[in-house]
């Protein structure tokens, strides 16, 4: 419970906080500006009801986006992994590459991306996949190689096929560790699916964002941005809910 | 019983040892010659000479880091050797000695995703055997061997003791020739690592296999084994070899109190001495 309760009160209290400073037009004051440009949270929270369809139309777009883009960089992320572990020249050859890789950010590969493969769901799930596929990889090769050389030679000596060594001893072991590279891969998917957008997109809540920033639309913004949070939080909830159910000897 | 299997009361040395059953002269027996072994620069085992009979059990004593566990590695075909010639059953390649040899690391290792049943029965599992009867061979020996009702317990459910109990048989059920065991009782306690000792030296009177015991326990190399190699500090070779008659008493404690394995244990503790130097 406590570690519900504090988290919910520190939030509650900060909530509270920017409430009082907004409805009374403090931070406007401060910052100069016209009060409807610093939305207290109830004004949020009425622009999150006001606009539910749209928000959820776009949320959706987003959310499919965010899931075929995991999905992908899970699937390419472990056969890259097993790839490494199994053969060593691959492993040589393409780790400094794909630790080199990250230096590229993002903000500059998505305009190139949404050029060649136009602006549909593609180059999102490209570019999600390309921010995913990072976190897994390494945490799946580091869970490949935590194996202990000793239970190798265990399985060796009895009679284990290398499939079977994989099956019954390198896969189980690594999977704790493909669940914590899921994890934050889940958590930067929000951030790849909004340079996405914001690449080139005709929905979606990067797309709602971008447009609603152009014209002013502060509490719509905030609102969009809970929205993708809570998308987020919720993909995180239930990458650790099938975690507890398939890793259950922890 | 007992009278046939105490020790006498004179030196462990030159005792003639029971005579190995002759069927499986072929099937278990080790043969080393000659064998040296180095990582890069660093030797570690230096022309070695052995012969196990087949259900001969051999104990593998010496300082630690002196390249017993690594002998072990070798024996099993877990490793090649830098010079000499391995034969276990009579073949000399590193594929066909791990076929022979069933190895038992130091730790248990049990797999903590499978049950105890399922981590002995890991070896048919392997071999091809469908689960249902994998777990039904392997549920055999868990009755036979005290651990009947632990079949489906997890690995983390266990005591110590019953985790090398369990790691043992999935050594065991194998069905190798040979067993290669690499301290298998070094992280248990005093007492449960003398009762393991006991029950041990039951299971081999049960079901007799050739045994390469790797320990740094000169008394339980002496209790379990027929035979007893003291292997000297890197670059090792061996510097003693002893046999102790009447081995793998029912009851250990009045074994090991018998003074002529005592006078064994002080001759295999002034080899290892010299041999450290």
């Amino acid at each position: 419970m406590r570690r519900v309760l504090l988290p919910a009160a520190l939030l509650a209290a900060l909530i509270g906080l920017w409430q009082i400073a907004a409805s009374t037009g403090a931070i406007a004051d401060a910052l100069n500006l016209e009060p409807y440009l610093v939305p207290s949270p109830t004004e949020i929270a009425r622009s999150l009801w006001e606009n539910r369809s749209l928000l959820a139309e776009n949320a959706w777009v987003t959310l499919r986006e965010m899931v075929f883009g995991i999905l992908a960089a899970i699937a390419v992320g472990i056969g890259f992994a097993v790839a490494m572990h199994q053969w060593r020249a691959v492993r040589d050859a393409s780790y400094p590459l794909i630790v080199a890789s990250q230096t590229i950010p993002v903000l500059v590969i998505a305009p190139i991306l949404t050029v060649w493969f136009g602006y549909g769901i593609a180059p999102k799930v490209v570019i999600i996949a390309l921010v995913c596929f990072f976190p897994l990889t390494i945490n799946a090769l580091d869970g490949l190689r935590s194996v202990e050389p000793e239970a190798v030679k265990m399985m060796r000596s009895l009679n284990a096929s290398r499939w079977q060594l994989f099956r019954r001893v390198e896969a189980p072991t690594a999977l704790p560790h493909v669940f914590t590279g899921a994890k934050i891969a889940v958590v930067i998917a929000p951030i790849g699916a909004v340079f996405a957008e914001w690449a080139g997109s005709s929905a979606g809540l990067g797309h709602l964002i971008q447009s609603d920033a152009a014209n002013f639309e502060v509490a719509r913004q905030f609102a969009t941005v809970a929205v993708l949070s809570a998308i987020a939080l919720g993909l995180m909830g239930l990458t650790a809910l099938t975690e507890r159910r398939v890793v259950r000897w922890r | 019983m007992r009278q046939d299997t105490r020790i006498k009361p004179q030196t462990g040395k030159s005792q003639t040892v029971d005579p190995p059953p002759l069927a499986d002269t072929t099937a278990g027996g080790i043969l080393l010659r000659g064998v040296g072994h180095s990582y890069g620069e660093l030797r570690t085992l230096d022309f070695l000479d052995l012969v196990v009979d087949a259900h001969g059990v051999v104990g593998l004593v010496g300082p630690s880091g002196c390249g017993k566990s690594t002998l072990l590695e070798l024996i099993s075909g877990l490793r090649e050797q830098s010079s000499g010639t391995i034969e276990v059953g009579g073949r000399a390649a590193a594929a066909e000695r791990l076929a022979r040899c069933a190895f038992m690391p130091q730790r248990d290792l049990l797999l903590p995703w499978y049950s105890a049943i399922d981590n002995a029965a890991l070896a048919l599992r392997n071999q091809g055997m469908r689960r249902e009867p994998a777990r039904a061979a392997a549920a055999e020996l868990f009755d036979r061997f005290g651990l009947g009702g632990f079949e489906g317990a997890r690995p983390s459910e266990l005591s110590g003791g019953m985790r090398q109990r369990v790691a043992f048989l999935r050594t065991l059920v194998a069905g190798k020739p040979v067993l290669a065991l690499d301290e298998p009782f070094a992280s248990l306690d005093a007492i449960t690592r003398a009762e393991m000792q006991e029950w041990l030296a039951a299971a081999l009177r049960t079901d007799p296999r050739t045994v390469v015991l790797v320990t740094h326990d000169v008394e339980e190399a002496l209790y379990l084994c027929d035979r007893v190699a003291v292997l000297s500090a890197r670059p090792a070779r061996i510097v003693a070899e002893l046999s102790v008659p009447g081995r793998r008493a029912e009851d250990r404690d009045e074994a090991v109190t018998d003074p002529g394995f005592v006078a064994a244990r002080e001759e295999a503790l002034h080899a290892l001495r010299e041999g450290s130097r």
